[in-house]
C-alpha cells in the first residue's frame, strides 16, 4: 500500500502547526486589539502618532534604526511602596505607628516624614505587607496608599516606568521591536529626552551630546548650505569643532525633523490594566496638593531592585 | 512517498538496467546549477563587502557617514539578505535539485525553465538589495527586501521548486532515503512561509504587535527550519557517501525529521516581547523540544563516521560537512539554552543573538553548501577544480573565520549581560567594553571574505577551464581536416 500521500499530509500538518499557533491564533487575540483605557484616569490609549511622527517612523525603518535599538522594556516583577498622603489631625498615633513600621529610623526622621506630604514610608515591599502597613497607618487616622512600582534592570536604568505591552504599538506600521541593544532602549525616549534640539544635534554628531558615543552620525539627514541673508532659525547650534566653515550653516532636512518627531512620540509610559504602575498624577490624594508631581516616585527616582 | 520502512539508498549502486547514466544526469543539471552556484558565490562576496563596511562602523562610527545608502542599518540589512537569499537559499536550491536528480537516477526536469527561475531569483534579490540600500526596507528582520522584489523572488522560487518536485516524481529509483524527506519538504515549506509573511506583513498588514509575531515566526522558519531541512538533507547524503559507510540509522534520521518539523518552527519569540505570555512560553518549549532532533542528528551522523574526526583527514569535502554538523549541534544547544535561561534576562539583546544566528547560518549551513558545491561542480562540467589546494585553504579560512566571528561575540554577550544586570554600570560603558570582542570578530569577517574570494575564484576558474577545454576541442575538430590535407600534400 502506498502511504505516500498520507505521510506527506502528516508532515505538512506537522509543519503548519506552528503556522496555526503563531500566525493564525494571534490574529484572534492581539490582531483584534483595540484601544484601551488608562488606569485610573480612563483616557483612551494609545492615540495614533501625529502625521510627522508617522513619517518619522518611515525614516526609522528605512535606516534600520531597529538593528541597534530595541523598544521592549523588560520588567522582572513588581514591588509595592507605602505612601503617606495625609497625616490627619491627630499626629500622635501616627508617629507611634511609624515607630513600629520603621524601627530602624529615628523619631526625628519620622517627624520629618509627616511634613510636606506625600512621602514614601517604606519601599520595595510585597503586596500583602504593604497593604497591612497601609491598614495600620489608616487606623492611626492618617491617609496612606499602596503604590505599585514595576522593577527590573531596564527600569532602574530609567528606560521606562513599566514594561512595554502590545497596546503601545497598536497603530504602528511596521512594528519594529528590535532584537538587539547596541544602543539604549527607545520605548520611552520621548519622555527621557524631550528636547528636539538635543536629538537633532545628537543625530548630526552623536559625540557632541554623548561623550564617546558609538552611534554613527546621520549627517545625510542634514544639509550644509550657505547663509544667504541671515542664519536660519532652524540651523543647528553646534560646538565650534563641529560647526561648518564661516558663512555656512547646517539645517535639518525634512527627514531629520520627522525622525525626531517620531522619537519624541515614543512614550510607552501610561499606566494600563495589563501593566499597572502608580504615577504621581494618578494618585487621587496627591493631585490636590502642591507637591511637585513625581516628588515621591517617578521614572527618574526608581526604587532599588528588590 | 512510499512507506518510511524503505532503506537508505544513497550509497547503493545504480541498478544496471537504468539507461540514464550519471553523466547524463549531470548534464541535465549543468546550466541551471551553474547559474545558481556561480551567482551564490558572487552574492557571498558582495554580502561580505557589506558586512565589512558594517563592521568597520563599530570601530569608527563616522566611517562613510555622509552616504545614506551606506548607513549601518541599510548595509547590515543588505548583508543579511545577500547572505540568506543570495547565497544560502540559492546554493541550497541548487544542491536540492542535484540531489533529487542524483538520488532518483533521473534527469532534471525542464532545465531551461529552472534556469529562467534562477535568473528571476537573482534579479529579485538584486532589486531587493538595491531596494534596501535606497531605503525601501520593509523593517521586518529577515524579510527586508521590499514587496516589489519579493514577487520576482517568489516566482523564481516556484519555477525552480516546481521542477524539483517533478524531478522527484519522475525518479527511477523509487526507494526513498532520509535525505529525500528533508529535501522534498524544504521545497514546499519556503513558498508557504514566504507567502504568509509577505501577505500578512506587506500586502494586508496585520495589526500592531501581531506583525512582530508573524515576522519572528517567518524568521525562525526560514533560518532554523528551512536551512536545517536542506542542510541536514545534504549531510545525510554526503557524510555516508564520502565516508563510504551506510547511514547509521534510517529511523533515527526520520525521528530527527519529525522533531524538526514539529518543534523547530515554534522558536524565535523572546521572553521580553510585549506579547501575551503564552507565546514566548510556547516558543521556549518548542525550541527545547527540538533538542531531541538535534541530538538524534548528531548521534546518527556521529555513529556513521565512527565518531572520529580522522575520517575527514585527506578528504577534500568531508571537513566541510563535519564542521557543519558540529556547528549545527552547537547552535541547537545554544538556542535551547538561550530560550531556557533567558526568562527575565536580556541575553538575547546582547551580541549572543547575532553570534548564534551566524553560527547556524554560516558555521552549519554555508559550510555544508561549500562542501556540496565543491563536490558537485566538477562533476557537472567534467573538468577538475583548477586549484584544489585552495579548497583546503578555503576550509581553514572559513573554519577559523567562523570561530573568530562567533566565539568573541558569544563571550561578549555573556559579559554584556552580566554587566547590564548591574545598573550602576552606565550603558555606554558596557557597550564600549564589547568593542575589543567586535575587533576580533571583524578579523573573522576578513578571513571569511578571503575564503569567499578563493571560493569564487575556484568556481570561476572551473567555468573558464570548462569553456577553454571546449574551445580547444572545437579547434581540434575544425583544424583536423586542415592537418589531414596538409599531411596528404607533403
Amino acid at each position: 500500500m502506498n502511504f505516500g500521500p498520507l505521510i506527506f499530509l502528516a508532515a505538512f500538518f506537522g509543519l503548519t502547526c506552528s503556522w496555526f499557533g503563531f500566525v493564525l491564533t494571534p490574529q484572534f487575540q492581539i490582531g483584534r486589539l483595540e484601544q484601551t483605557n488608562t488606569v485610573p484616569s480612563g483616557t483612551l490609549y494609545p492615540v495614533n502618532r501625529p502625521g510627522l511622527a508617522r513619517q518619522g517612523l518611515g525614516i526609522y525603518r528605512a535606516n534600520g534604526c531597529a538593528y541597534c535599538h530595541s523598544q521592549q522594556v523588560v520588567q522582572t516583577g513588581t514591588v509595592c511602596d507605602v505612601v503617606l498622603t495625609d497625616a490627619g489631625t491627630n499626629q500622635e498615633p501616627l508617629l507611634v505607628a511609624l515607630r513600629k513600621l520603621r524601627p530602624s529610623l529615628s523619631e526625628a526622621e519620622d517627624k520629618d516624614l509627616i511634613t510636606g506630604l506625600p512621602k514614601t514610608v517604606r519601599q520595595g515591599l510585597a503586596k500583602d505587607e504593604a497593604q497591612a502597613m497601609v491598614k495600620t497607618l489608616i487606623a492611626s487616622g492618617a491617609k496612606a496608599s499602596v503604590w505599585i512600582v514595576p522593577v527590573g534592570p531596564d527600569l532602574s536604568r530609567g528606560w521606562g516606568i513599566r514594561r512595554t505591552v502590545a497596546e503601545d504599538f497598536l497603530f504602528d506600521y511596521p512594528v519594529m521591536l528590535g532584537s538587539q541593544r547596541v544602543g539604549p532602549d527607545l520605548a520611552n525616549v520621548g519622555v527621557r529626552l524631550a528636547d528636539p534640539n538635543w536629538h537633532l544635534s545628537h543625530l548630526y554628531a552623536p559625540r557632541s551630546q554623548v561623550k564617546d558615543s558609538t552611534m554613527p552620525p546621520y549627517r545625510f539627514l542634514f544639509e550644509k548650505r550657505r547663509i544667504e541673508h541671515a542664519r536660519s532659525p532652524d540651523a543647528l547650534l553646534l560646538p565650534s569643532e563641529l560647526a561648518p566653515e564661516p558663512g555656512y550653516e547646517i539645517v535639518t532636512k525634512e527627514e531629520a525633523t520627522a525622525l525626531v518627531a517620531y522619537l519624541l512620540s515614543l512614550r510607552a509610559n501610561e499606566p494600563l490594566f495589563s501593566a499597572p504602575v502608580s504615577v504621581a498624577s494618578a494618585a487621587p490624594a496627591t493631585t490636590d496638593t502642591n507637591a511637585a508631581p513625581g516628588a515621591v516616585n517617578s521614572a527618574t527616582n526608581a526604587p532599588p531592585v528588590k | 512517498m512510499t512507506s518510511p520502512s524503505t532503506q537508505p539508498a544513497a550509497s547503493a549502486p545504480v541498478p544496471a538496467n537504468l539507461a540514464t547514466t550519471v553523466s547524463e544526469i549531470d548534464f541535465s543539471c549543468r546550466l541551471p546549477l551553474l547559474v545558481l552556484f556561480i551567482s551564490a558565490a558572487k552574492w557571498l562576496v558582495i554580502g561580505w563587502v557589506f558586512e565589512l563596511i558594517a563592521s568597520i562602523k563599530f570601530h569608527s562610527p563616522a566611517f562613510l557617514a555622509d552616504y545614506s545608502w551606506l548607513t549601518y542599518g541599510r548595509v547590515h540589512a543588505a548583508f543579511a539578505n545577500s547572505l540568506t537569499y543570495g547565497f544560502c537559499i540559492q546554493a541550497g536550491l541548487g544542491v536540492v535539485l542535484w540531489l533529487l536528480a542524483q538520488l532518483g537516477s533521473t534527469k532534471l526536469a525542464q532545465r531551461w525553465l529552472v534556469t529562467v527561475g534562477a535568473i528571476l531569483w537573482n534579479l529579485g534579490v538584486t532589486v531587493g538589495v538595491i531596494g534596501i540600500l535606497i531605503g525601501d526596507s520593509t523593517g521586518f528582520v529577515d524579510l527586508e527586501m521590499p514587496g516589489y522584489s519579493a514577487v520576482l523572488v517568489f516566482i523564481g522560487y516556484l519555477l525552480i521548486a516546481l521542477w524539483g518536485v517533478v524531478t522527484f516524481h519522475q525518479r527511477r529509483r523509487r526507494r526513498l532515503c532520509a535525505a529525500h524527506w528533508f529535501l522534498f519538504t524544504a521545497l514546499f515549506w519556503f513558498p508557504w512561509i514566504y507567502s504568509s509573511a509577505n501577505l500578512l506583513l506587506l500586502v494586508f498588514p496585520v495589526r500592531g504587535v501581531a506583525q512582530a509575531v508573524v515576522a519572528w515566526w517567518f524568521s525562525d522558519n526560514l533560518l532554523v527550519v528551512w536551512l536545517a531541512l536542506v542542510g541536514l538533507g545534504a549531510l545525510f547524503y554526503f557524510i555516508p557517501k564520502l565516508t563510504g559507510r551506510e547511514l547509521h540509522s534510517h529511523y533515527l534520521a526520520l525521528f530527527a525529521y519529525w522533531m524538526l518539523i514539529l518543534f523547530a518552527g515554534w522558536g524565535g519569540i523572546p521572553n521580553s516581547a510585549p506579547l501575551p505570555a503564552w507565546m514566548p512560553a510556547l516558543s521556549t518549549i518548542g525550541t527545547v523540544l527540538f533538542l531531541l532532533g538535534v541530538v538524534a542528528v548528531a548521534l546518527n551522523l556521529c555513529e556513521t563516521t565512527g565518531c572520529s574526526l580522522s575520517v575527514a583527514r585527506g578528504n577534500t569535502f568531508l571537513p566541510f560537512f563535519i564542521s557543519g554538523l558540529l556547528a549545527f549541534a552547537l547552535a541547537g544547544f545554544l538556542r535551547a539554552g538561550l530560550a531556557l535561561f533567558d526568562v527575565n534576562q536580556s541575553l538575547h539583546f546582547t551580541w549572543f543573538g547575532p553570534a548564534l544566528k551566524e553560527l547556524n547560518l554560516y558555521g552549519f549551513f554555508a559550510m555544508a553548501m561549500f562542501g556540496a558545491i565543491y563536490f558537485i561542480m566538477p562533476r557537472l562540467l567534467g573538468v577538475a577544480l583548477p586549484w584544489p589546494k585552495l579548497v583546503r585553504a578555503h576550509f581553514w579560512l572559513s573554519a577559523a573565520g567562523v570561530v573568530l566571528l562567533v566565539l568573541p561575540l558569544l563571550l561578549s554577550g555573556f559579559v554584556e549581560e552580566l554587566k547590564l544586570e548591574n545598573t550602576n554600570q552606565p550603558f555606554l560603558a558596557v557597550m564600549r567594553s564589547t568593542l575589543p570582542f567586535l575587533r576580533v570578530s571583524t578579523m573573522g569577517d576578513l578571513l571569511l571574505l578571503i575564503g569567499h574570494v578563493l571560493f569564487l575564484a575556484n568556481m570561476t576558474g572551473l567555468v573558464v577551464g570548462f569553456y577553454r577545454a571546449r574551445a580547444q576541442a572545437t579547434y581540434v575538430d575544425l583544424t583536423a581536416d586542415l592537418f589531414k590535407t596538409a599531411g596528404a600534400r607533403s
